[in-house]
């Protein structure tokens, strides 16, 4: 049986910003279809990994960064419209601004409808609390249609019960996805493949059926067993690499 | 009035840009922006080619008129920092707030004007024109700043110590590097306050430039004013530390010398009398309400609507050139490379006083009020455009940036734009007031807002009619202060709630303003 395309190679890959290494000799291979789950203190280089993917799958893929990059001054709408920019001429999307296009409306009314956010859509998003710009940033990755879903803690900031709902979406939306969370049950329930990233270094790369939350836990239970880590000092920087 | 959405700050933001827009209608009916049947273009294509080939060949002309102007900006912010920081440290007495604010609001121009009447064309009318408004807005400026420093440094000497020490040990260390650099801010207003002190016949450049122009002789008015641009671009260069006590002696030696016709009684009698209309020192009531309303009627009243109507034309389209201007010069939109281009024009016009845009479209299009808004959107939407894309240039790389947002146009407008405009709109707000200031300036160019009626009043001798006009206008300017102030508040709580990224927005102390040396007030 021949194995799905790869859409994702790093060989040897390294990052530093600076002095300061932030990946370190990554080997990974991810084929289209696979559901994979980065894990890891913070500060392990998640984030930097990611933006390392999405570059090699920039067309592809649907991005959600950690900072979710919303524009404060517009609406729910407009926010999750800019992920639908290339699909509509400019000066469309100029007059969009204006008045909301029907089919983008129509569209985006939907989206709203699975993401909770009817009542928010035509508020500014500076105007909202942490779950529901959340869940405008998702909006805009789902608005993206994009078989890949490159996600930075996409559900960080909402109630579990509303992190798995949204999670299982964004999944059932995309063929493929690579998406870091700290919450480690989610990764397990959600995902085939799980990714640990320790101190810029993949320290765990392996099927979630071999791993327990136990098992997981102990790649950061280490970083606070460690000496130096009972002095108050945040875990970055003094993990011994795995 | 306007009905604040608290669900949305973008419409509270377009109720307000609504109620501009609906404002310079109505001014468009009123103003007069009547073009004169003059030839623009052929004189615009001999100015240009002026300014394009500038004659250097009277170059000891040039280095004098230079040095003037930065001999009056040098020595009147020399004096008017230690008595501003003085006044800063009694602003909490409210008739040193009230004295301030009545100081700020006349312009260096009609101080100019007063200062003429009692000592001629001569060294202390230029210094104390400059000196008396800058005391004035250093004082206002730097209460400010002091209120934003953290209060601990100041808890430690304990309740007793106060004033002078206090402020010497805590206070004055602590905010150092705000008044720094608001001084070094305000020395290029100066630069551009002494070059302007030169249309009503002080030797600085304005007086040359003016000339320049009238003789029609193009190439050497070029010249003056590339060296003038140059002068402020390279500021940071020649302006060092060290170098000020030569450059303050240079400046006492360079001044001109002020004729010695006047002396304390003159300016008692001008106080006292002639600043007074006649009816009013004879007793005569009736006649004093006969000469105020008809005041009122022909002169005050006219000029003031005439001021209004243009100021409010000019802020909006000086909030429509920034829209177009700070693209040019942002890495985002621009590039690195052409971003320079945007930056230079931005630098031209920033660096370029109003009066001298005004003075220059004037001879093209005729006295009207066209000319007068050109030149204030002209150099207010430099100055805002400019910090708009240094604000742009600062978000690069931050955590906002996302490797999928739009380019180009659509950056511009799903992007730039939004993100950008509630500072924009309240660097228009701090302008509004100096822009009225300015319009009503305008006037001695010989378009009809009140600095029309002062200057003619001036010329006529008539010291009772200046006063009452120039009182007029400093009314005004107060209640266009304070109104700009709550509209700034408006767009201010919209531009702190900084993009709190994930986490909920954080209430901020009303205290926290924007970065104070980046604040383009009382240009």
């Amino acid at each position: 049986m021949t194995q799905p395309p790869v859409l994702f190679r790093l060989q040897g890959q390294s990052l530093s910003y600076g002095d300061r290494p932030v990946l370190r000799d990554i080997h990974l291979t991810i084929r289209q279809g696979e559901r994979v789950a980065l894990l890891g203190p913070s500060g392990a280089g998640k984030s930097s990994l990611l933006t390392l993917l999405y570059g090699q799958q920039a067309a592809l893929s649907a991005l959600y960064p950690q900072s979710a990059g919303l524009v404060d001054l517009l609406s729910a709408y407009q926010n999750i419209f800019v992920g639908g920019l290339e699909r509509f001429g400019t000066l469309a999307a100029l007059w969009n601004l204006v008045r909301p296009l029907p089919q983008a409306r129509r569209e985006i009314e939907a989206l709203a409808q699975t993401l909770g956010l009817e009542d928010q859509l035509w508020q500014s998003v500076d105007r909202l609390s942490g779950g529901q710009r959340q869940r405008v940033a998702i909006g805009r990755a789902l608005y993206r249609r994009q078989p890949i879903f490159l996600g930075d803690e996409p559900v960080s900031a909402v109630d579990p019960l509303q992190a798995q709902l949204l999670l299982e979406h964004l999944l059932a939306q995309h063929e493929t996805a690579v998406v870091s969370l700290h919450n480690r049950q989610l990764a397990l329930d959600n995902f085939q493949r799980i990714v640990v990233l320790r101190d810029g270094a993949i320290c765990c790369d392996c099927p979630a059926s071999e791993l327990s939350e136990q098992a997981l836990d102990s790649f950061y239970a280490e970083e606070l067993s460690a000496p130096e880590a009972s002095a108050d000092v945040g875990p970055q920087g003094m993990i011994p690499s795995c | 009035m306007l009905s604040f959405d608290r669900r949305s700050s973008v419409r509270t933001l377009n109720g307000v840009c609504l109620l501009l827009l609906l404002l310079a209608l109505l001014a468009l009916f009123g103003a007069d922006l009547q073009v004169y049947p003059v030839d623009p273009w052929h004189e615009l294509g001999r100015i240009g080619r002026g300014l394009l080939l500038p004659a250097w060949d009277d170059f000891p002309l040039l280095l004098q008129a230079l040095g003037q102007t930065v001999a009056f900006a040098l020595l009147a912010v020399a004096l008017a920092v230690p008595l501003g920081l003085v006044l800063a440290m009694l602003f909490h007495w409210r008739g040193v707030r009230y004295l301030c604010a009545a100081v700020r609001s006349v312009h260096e121009l009609f101080w100019g004007l007063i200062f003429m009447q009692l000592y001629g064309l001569g060294a202390l009318t230029g210094l104390l024109a400059i000196l008396l408004p800058f005391a004035a807005t250093f004082a206002k400026v730097f209460a400010e700043i002091f209120e934003q420093q953290a209060p601990e440094p100041g808890l430690a000497p304990g309740p007793r110590v106060r004033g002078l020490k206090r402020y010497g040990y805590t206070l004055i260390p602590q905010a150092w590097p705000a008044l720094l650099s608001y001084t070094r801010y305000r020395f290029e207003c100066a630069l551009r306050s002494s070059a302007i002190l030169g249309f009503i016949g002080l030797p600085t450049l304005g007086f040359h430039l003016e000339t320049a122009f009238k003789q029609g002789q193009y190439s050497a008015a070029g010249a003056l004013l590339w060296a003038f641009l140059l002068l402020i671009a390279t500021i940071r260069y020649w302006l060092r530390p060290r170098l000020i006590p030569l450059y303050l002696l240079l400046a006492l030696w360079l001044l001109p010398q002020t004729p010695g016709f006047s002396n304390g009684g003159y300016l008692w009698r001008f106080i006292s009398v002639d600043i007074w209309p006649a009816p009013l020192r004879a007793g005569d009531w009736s006649g004093t309400l006969a000469w105020y309303s008809q005041m009122f009627t022909e002169q005050v009243w006219p000029g003031l609507v005439q001021t209004l109507l243009l100021t409010q034309l000019a802020l909006l389209l000086t909030g429509a050139l920034i829209l177009l201007f700070y693209p040019l010069a942002t890495r985002a939109l621009a590039g690195p490379w052409l971003r320079w281009g945007g930056r230079f024009l931005l630098l031209v016009l920033r660096s370029t006083p109003e009066m001298i845009f005004a003075f220059v479209l004037l001879l093209l299009f005729g006295p009207s009020g066209l000319p007068a808004v050109l030149a204030l959107a002209l150099h207010n939407s430099g100055l805002i455009a400019f910090l708009v894309a240094n604000a742009s240039d600062a978000e690069q790389g931050s955590r906002l940036t996302r490797p999928d947002d739009p380019r180009g146009l659509l950056r511009y407008a799903y992007l730039e734009t939004p993100r950008r405009f509630p500072a924009l709109l309240a660097f228009l707000f701090y302008r509004w007031e100096v822009i009225l200031r300015e319009s009503a300036i305008m006037g001695i160019l010989g378009i009809a807002t009140l600095g029309f009626f002062i200057d003619s009043a001036f010329e006529e001798i008539r010291y009772d009619r200046a006063m009452l006009l120039i009182a007029a206008t400093a009314v005004l300017n107060i209640l266009v202060d304070s109104l700009s102030r709550r509209l700034r508040a408006l767009a201010r709580t919209d531009a702190q709630r900084q993009p709190g990224l994930i986490d909920p927005p954080q209430k901020r102390s009303p205290k926290q303003t924007m970065t104070r040396n980046t604040e383009p007030q009382n240009g």
